[in-house]
């Protein structure tokens, strides 16, 4: 137990000593947090548009008028020809163009199709669909408004249940908490072994009565408390900076995150048995988990629409689950008796990572 | 106290050891001697249990280094070739940490380490990567020590230190077999070989010779000359065409020539000054360790 205390004192040392470690430890997840809060957001407020106003008449204007209240888009300019709007496009001035049709006020009167075309640069499909969605709101909005006349049509009125504001915050913190975990337990637990190895004193360590797994508990447990840290200073940004809510139970949060806090270590240990120099350690954790982790854990694209290979691939990443875990207390409220099965499946697979750790470690130099 | 039977050790095609045995006494202090890529620290990390040996069988106090490791690892203080310390914790901060580590405490053995540890005292609160060569050297002895092992494992412990800290260490290493430590060290230097008791001159992953110092320098087989001169590429040019020449290598500022018995001093001197050679200094001298090695090299 001494020697334990021992061990575990050193490897604080070792953190506290170093500047770049310190930095990657705190600073990262404090600056990823903010970007993927504040800047990496998927929606779009006050998008430049331009609008072809062939009609000119009392219902076009109306119309504008919905468009630039609306909040979501900015008209920069109006056009007075079809030749017009490729120019701007290529310009990339406007990710938008609306045209109404000359007729447009008669034709709403006289109970005829009234047309409006939107034209959106594909090039950037994912905010050309968002604005066009937005679009067809608005002009759904403007038809039942005035057109009075059109017979009823079905409305659909979808509810976000959990998040009603549809914020991508609510996705990204516990995306960001996920990778951020991940990353650092992964990342600082293989880095720190590495050195031991890259340094030499590995090879005193091993010529030690030193047990195995003393060397082990003793390098991952540092690291699991500043985890700790780290995961309650994002949650605390969530809540307090970006408004998430918090509906369910503090305490099974944070076992939660403290199992996956643990398989994340166990994987850095798995990492630092194959890899002889911190570089391969920091380069194997960067590209063989960041990544994955990243396009597969239903981060950043949904799962749902992934080839299904693919998919499969997502269900053994304990990330894409301690995803839904956390949206899950967080957003939802759930009890433990309702995600018992993702909670089981990272408990199963850090099980079997620790078991090859174990049996990986070698106790000598080959 | 330590014996090494017949070990070999391949890494893949290379074969690293082939065959090597010799065996130290209980309180001596046995010299591993060789240049770079002999095979020393194979040897080294297979007697500390940290390699096994491709074949053979090597012991410490009767513990096998592959069966019994776990018991070797208590009894073997080991440095490696570089110094492994914590560069980022402090002198004092080191030494606790391996004493801990060993079970044991700094207090428990200060006695074994006194001597040493008073030259680093001053620095005590000093980061080991700021330590000079040779203190970084002391520090990495002291850790070595502190758990009061029966055998000490020294791999090129000389290298990279500057002459005046080679020669405190050898003293030290001499104060230390009074306690009754056994003590196998590999070094390089063939001036280190002399204040061993015993040496083994290892070449190739092959011991060529094992005996004490005295021995090993009288088995010299051939009549030596030092001749000083300005140049010594030029001299050994020269001493090429001689005859009853056996070798000559450069050694330093002088060339070691070694000839036959029959030659006498003046036909050495006039060959060197037919060959417009000035000779500084021309005399016989006795053989050292480093003279017997590239005998045996040949």
């Amino acid at each position: 137990m001494k020697t334990f205390r021992a061990f575990v004192r050193k490897e604080f040392k070792h953190i506290f000593r170093d500047k770049r470690t310190l930095i990657i430890l705190f600073g990262m997840p404090i600056t990823q947090i903010i970007l993927f809060g504040f800047a990496i957001t998927t929606e779009i407020n006050n998008a430049d548009i331009t609008v072809l106003d062939l009609a000119k008449d009392n219902y076009s204007q109306k119309f504008k008028d919905k468009i630039s209240s609306s909040g979501y888009f900015h008209i920069i300019k109006e056009l007075d020809s079809y030749n017009e709007i490729e120019p701007t496009f290529r310009k990339g001035k406007t990710k938008l163009a609306v045209i109404i049709n000359q007729n447009f006020g008669k034709d709403l009167i006289n109970n005829k199709d009234a047309k409006i075309q939107v034209i959106t640069d594909a090039s950037d499909p994912n905010t050309a669909n968002i604005l066009a969605g937005y679009l067809s709101a608005i002009i759904q909005d403007f038809a039942l408004n005035n057109g009075a006349l059109s017979p009823p049509t079905m409305v659909v009125k979808s509810q976000m249940l959990y998040n009603p504001e549809n914020k991508s915050v609510f996705m990204f913190v516990p995306g960001v908490m996920t990778i951020i975990l991940m990353l650092v337990s992964a990342m600082m637990t293989s880095i720190t072994i590495a050195r031991e190895k890259e340094l030499g004193t590995m090879e005193i360590l091993l010529v030690s009565p030193l047990k195995p797994a003393v060397i082990i508990i003793g390098k991952v447990l540092p690291y699991l408390v500043l985890s700790l840290i780290n995961a309650i200073t994002i949650l605390m940004l969530g809540l307090f900076v970006f408004g998430i809510p918090m509906n369910g139970s503090y305490p099974l949060l944070f076992g939660e995150v403290i199992l996956f806090i643990l398989s994340s270590l166990i994987l850095g240990l798995l990492i630092s048995t194959i890899s002889n120099s911190q570089q391969t350690a920091m380069l194997i954790s960067m590209m063989g988990l960041m990544l994955p982790t990243i396009l597969l854990s239903g981060f950043i694209f949904p799962i749902s629409s992934m080839p299904v290979i693919l998919q499969y691939v997502s269900d053994i990443i304990p990330a894409k689950w301690f995803i839904i875990i956390v949206k899950s207390i967080m957003l939802k409220g759930m009890g433990l008796d309702t995600i018992m099965m993702e909670t089981g499946i990272i408990v199963f697979t850090t099980l079997i990572l620790a078991v090859l750790a174990i049996k990986k470690f070698k106790i000598r130099l080959e | 106290m330590i014996k090494v039977e017949n070990i070999t050790k391949n890494y893949g095609d290379v074969k690293a050891l082939k065959g090597v045995s010799f065996e130290v006494k209980k309180g001596q202090l046995y010299g591993l001697i060789g240049p770079d890529g002999s095979g020393k620290t194979s040897l080294f990390r297979i007697l500390t249990s940290l390699l096994m040996p491709s074949s053979g069988k090597a012991t410490l106090s009767d513990y096998d280094t592959v069966k019994d490791y776990k018991k070797i690892r208590k009894i073997v203080g080991y440095m490696p070739e570089r110094f492994s310390l914590y560069m980022d914790l402090t002198v004092e901060e080191n030494l606790n940490f391996f004493a801990t580590v060993f079970n044991t405490t700094v207090e428990e053995n200060y006695h074994l380490i006194e001597y040493i540890y008073k030259m680093l005292e001053p620095f005590k609160h000093r980061r080991a990567g700021a330590l000079s060569g040779g203190m970084k050297q002391k520090l990495a002895l002291s850790c070595a020590l502190i758990h009061k092992p029966e055998v000490l494992l020294l791999d090129e412990p000389t290298t990279g230190v500057d002459p005046v800290s080679r020669k405190e260490f050898w003293e030290m290493l001499k104060m230390l077999q009074e306690t009754g430590l056994t003590t196998l060290v590999s070094t390089p230097f063939m001036d280190d070989a002399e204040l061993c008791d015993e040496v083994a001159l290892i070449q190739d992953g092959n011991i060529l010779k094992i005996d004490t110092p005295a021995n090993i320098a009288a088995s010299y087989p051939h009549k030596l000359w030092k001749v000083v001169t300005e140049n010594n590429y030029n001299t050994l040019k020269a001493l090429d065409k001689l005859d009853g020449k056996i070798s000559a290598f450069s050694f330093g500022h002088s060339v070691h020539l070694a000839t036959e018995d029959r030659v006498p001093e003046d036909s050495i001197k006039k060959h060197l000054v037919d060959n417009n050679i000035k000779i500084e200094n021309i005399e016989p001298i006795k053989a050292s360790i480093e003279d017997v090695f590239m005998e045996l090299m040949r």
